[in-house]
């Protein structure tokens, strides 16, 4: 059984080499086939990961014992929740691009192949060394993907966001070495050790520094998150959904499993620090994204806004923070998933993404519209919704810790409504008629993906105690760690 | 021993070739020769043994760094056959190149000052010629003045320094050396100091480190293409080997003397090296520089004077003389071309060959430190080794130089992938190709296997 684990991490990595393989006909298919695979794969461990607080399916082979480095990999309630998160997500954006001219395909493929591998190695890896491997290689086919596929503008761009995440990596690298080299006796990258350590607070304040920086470029948290617009708008589609609906998470993720139990007492004197600067990202990418023309990058600011509270409710450092944190990553992957591909949808019929120039789409097409609410109230956190539970749960979270700091974190809530709402109003209503040669009609593969958000919104938002339930024991766990 | 002697005698043979006639051998008979005085090599393995009035001493550093050596030689004379077809008197550079690989050898197996200084000498002189073996091309002469003027300045730092150990100690030997100091720590008189500075001075000369390493750029572009790439594997490679055996072995007892001098010219090195690149737009002057802001990592690793320096050095070499090779193989078929290197010379390779585009971003990658290739994990050994030795605001230094290295490594991968060019005005087939899928292929096992690797020192 625990050998599933390893399947599912290796599986991306053998996909990845087939698709260069593959004839230049099938690999759209042959990609989304073997991606729906390893979805209902890893989604059969549903039924058993949810009882186990601790890390189940863990496995340890020797890499470079002389360095205390192993690969050890596992997965408890958090870790699998992401995990199906990535597994779910990458069929989705494969099929997004289904209707879509994508030059040299064969790589394209590849590197989501072998950005899906580095993303689940990232989720389930337990050695620090490992972790950092994964966490970098992550970076290279997603800078390919943005690069060759991008925009005009994208080798400046790429360059910033390479520049920007590999700072804060090679300052986690030191924060990582640092702690190795804490480790009594034999020194050793294994989580647990790290989880042991008796360090003092200014030791755990410099840990804390040198990790936080990775974690918050990644997110992106104020005021690191300058690359990210800029990325967000110039990827491609499919590559800006892996940024911001699985590789966002990567930053999260790192704070609760490397951060918030490695080292606590930094983490309770530089919480408010953090937490500070997520409520102000939340307001200050609110307030951007009001002012948006370019719908695309109107959801990378409310992307921002999104992770914000996301990680304010982390630092928190409470349960309703850690389990709404948790939701919320999945609400969010999905959500702005399909957020991103309505901008696609819009841009791919009409040459334009800018909402001055837009208007009166819902007059002739209902299926579009009806969808885009869905998506877009899910997003706006109405209830029922997937939204509303991660968000009520956060808010919860960060009250815990201070009510000012979830009065100003509850804006995101009203702001988000004002931009979403307003953004709507200015891409569908209005007078204008948009005749279906304009604005063909969708083709299967689209409505599909709309199709298949709209349910999880709705799905996920009635039914959130199972996923709820999963993460649960890890974080109860996670949080008898961190009181140790 | 018998490693130098082989190599030597390879040297002779090339040099006998033209009189006996069977030049068009030759060179097969080098390869074949190279792979057997590896085979040689190895088998001395664990057989601790000195010769000569311990003037030489053969263990596994020295064992370990000669085949690498002997190695990249080897790869050396693969990669640039196309050289030895075009030149008039092939035998004879092909004789000096193996002179040199045997000054180099002598540098990393020397246990004796004198011996140290012989070897470098026979390197060095090496090197002069080669530089200027393009006798029409004025940059090459001048590249081989500047070299020559240069080295013999270091040279003359160096042999200094080597007069004043004698002179407190009394002896050349590495050994005595070590002994006298670990006897005398605290009245050592400051002649002996002024001696160990001068000993630096010389060695950050040859291994171009900050403030020393004006030459470099200039040595390197000037001279041909091939002999670049040799001086930025074999020699560098040498220097370093010689550097780590006698700071680690003679002066260990003093090391809080000279890590401070070291540490501060580590991080001058790698920040001078990586800002400097930035704004070339030559692509062999770029590397040239790059090769410097290497040079200072790896000065890293001999500041932090631990039991894991010298696997890291090790390491490091190998992973940055693969991707160096790799690289160099096709400046070679760009310059053979006469085409001009500017980085928009790689504009739409990934289109024409994308095997070889490949090839050469792992190269790249790995000279920038991207896991999983081997460039990474050589930067993690030495960051790990400062760590270690407290060095927290070296690797931060280490940190923000190599993301200034990002920028000018990723030009070229960028060039290559959004290029508007359909195809390139050089191609990369046959044996260059097969030496870029090689070093690139070798690039991320060796990513792989450091363990073994570290562990064999």
């Amino acid at each position: 059984m625990s050998k599933d684990l390893l399947y599912i991490l290796i599986a991306p990595l053998i996909a990845s080499f087939l698709c260069l393989l593959i004839g230049k006909d099938g690999v759209k298919k042959f990609a989304l086939a073997i991606s729906s695979l390893i979805f209902l794969f890893s989604s059969h461990i549903f039924f058993e990961i949810g009882k186990h607080g601790g890390s189940v399916y863990q496995m340890t082979y020797p890499w470079i014992p002389s360095l205390g480095i192993s690969f050890k990999i596992g997965m408890d309630g958090i870790s699998f929740l992401l995990v199906i998160l990535t597994t779910f997500l990458v069929p989705l954006i494969i099929l997004s691009s289904f209707n879509r001219e994508i030059k040299t395909e064969k790589s394209f493929y590849a590197l989501i192949f072998l950005m899906q591998f580095a993303l689940i190695g990232v989720f389930t890896a337990l050695d620090g060394f490992l972790f950092y491997i994964f966490w970098e290689l992550a970076l290279i086919p997603i800078w390919f993907i943005c690069l060759m596929w991008g925009g005009k503008d994208s080798k400046r761009i790429t360059l910033k966001f390479f520049i920007y995440t590999l700072a804060g990596s090679l300052l986690m690298l030191v924060g990582l070495i640092y702690l190795f080299l804490q480790t009594p006796g034999e020194h050793t990258f294994d989580i647990e050790a790290f989880y042991n350590l008796q360090l003092t607070s200014s030791q755990q304040s410099f840990v804390f520094w040198m990790m936080f920086a990775a974690f918050a470029i990644k997110m992106p948290v104020f005021p690191l998150h300058t690359w990210q617009p800029d990325t967000y708008t110039d990827a491609p589609t499919q590559g800006t959904m892996l940024l911001s609906g699985i590789m966002l998470k990567m930053g999260v993720y790192g704070v609760i499993r490397w951060l918030l139990p490695v080292v606590p007492n930094g983490v309770s004197e530089w919480m408010g620090v953090a937490i500070a600067l997520s409520v102000i990202g939340i307001v200050y990418a609110s307030c951007m994204a009001i002012v948006q023309k370019d719908y695309k990058r109107l959801i990378a600011y409310s992307s921002i806004a999104h992770v914000g509270l996301i990680s304010a409710g982390v630092f928190a450092n409470n349960e309703a923070g850690l389990q709404g944190a948790i939701f919320q990553m999945l609400s969010h992957g999905v959500n702005v998933v399909g957020l991103f591909f309505i901008a696609d949808i819009i841009f791919n019929r009409l040459g334009t993404r800018n909402t001055d120039e837009l208007g009166g789409i819902a007059n002739n097409q209902r299926f579009f519209t009806i969808t885009f609410v869905i998506i877009m109230l899910g997003s706006v956190a109405l209830p029922l919704t997937n939204g509303f539970v991660g968000e009520f749960l956060l808010l919860n979270g960060v009250f815990a810790y201070s009510g000012y700091a979830a009065l100003f974190a509850g804006l995101t809530v009203i702001l988000g409504a004002v931009y979403m709402l307003r953004s709507y109003k200015a891409i569908m209503l209005g007078d204008k008629i948009i005749s279906n040669e304009k604005f063909a009609p969708l083709a299967a593969s689209e409505k599909a993906v709309l199709i298949i958000v709209c349910a999880v919104v709705i799905i996920t938002g009635v039914l959130s105690q199972p996923l709820l339930e999963i993460s649960e024991p890890a974080v109860k766990n996670l949080i008898s760690v961190i009181n140790r | 021993m018998n490693t130098i002697v082989t190599i030597a005698g390879l040297g002779i043979l090339s040099m006998l070739s033209e009189i006996f006639h069977f030049k068009k051998q030759l060179f097969v008979l080098i390869l074949l020769g190279l792979a057997a005085a590896i085979g040689i090599s190895v088998m001395e393995w664990d057989t601790a043994y000195s010769y000569y009035n311990h003037m030489v001493l053969i263990d596994n550093y020295a064992i370990a760094f000669s085949v690498l050596l002997m190695s990249v030689t080897l790869l050396w004379f693969l990669m640039s056959q196309s050289y030895f077809k075009s030149e008039s008197s092939m035998e004879a550079h092909a004789a000096i190149i193996l002179f040199a690989l045997c000054g180099a050898i002598c540098m990393t197996c020397f246990s004796d000052l004198s011996m140290l200084f012989i070897g470098l000498e026979i390197l060095s002189i090496s090197m002069y010629v080669l530089c200027g073996s393009d006798k029409l091309n004025k940059r090459s002469n001048e590249s081989a003045m500047k070299y020559f003027m240069m080295g013999a300045f270091a040279t003359g730092f160096l042999l200094f320094g080597i007069a004043l150990i004698y002179g407190v100690v009394g002896s050349f030997n590495l050994t005595d050396i070590a002994t006298y100091t670990g006897q005398n720590v605290n009245n050592l008189p400051m002649i002996f100091y002024a001696g160990i500075v001068l000993l630096l001075v010389g060695l950050f000369f040859k291994v171009s480190a900050a403030p020393f390493h004006f030459w470099a750029p200039d040595v390197y572009d000037g001279a041909p293409t091939v002999i670049t790439a040799f001086m930025a594997t074999v020699v560098k490679t040498a220097a370093f080997a010689a550097f780590y055996r006698l700071f680690a072995t003679c002066f260990s007892s003093v090391f809080t003397f000279w890590i401070d001098i070291i540490a501060i010219v580590a991080a001058l090195t790698m920040l001078a090296g990586n800002i400097l690149a930035v704004y070339q737009t030559s692509v062999k002057r770029m590397l040239a520089y790059s090769s410097v802001a290497h040079a200072g990592y790896i000065l890293m690793a001999l500041a932090a004077v631990s039991q894991s320096s010298k696997g890291a050095i090790f390491l490091y070499l190998i992973a940055y003389s693969l991707s160096t090779l790799g690289v160099f193989a096709v400046l070679n078929i760009i310059h053979e071309k006469k085409l001009s290197d500017d980085v928009s010379v790689f504009n739409g390779l990934a289109k024409s060959n994308p095997l070889a585009a490949a090839m050469i971003s792992i190269c790249m990658l790995s000279m920038a430190g991207i896991p999983p290739m081997a460039g990474f994990f050589g930067k993690y050994y030495i960051f790990l080794a400062a760590l270690n030795s407290g060095f927290t605001w070296l690797v931060l230094m280490a940190v923000l130089s190599s993301l200034i290295g990002v920028f000018y490594y990723f030009r070229i991968v960028m060039a290559m992938y959004t290029g508007k060019n359909e195809t390139t005005a050089f191609e990369i087939k046959g044996l260059p190709l097969f030496f870029l899928v090689l070093s690139g292929v070798l690039s991320v096992i060796i990513g792989l296997g450091t363990n073994f690797i570290v562990n064999l020192l």
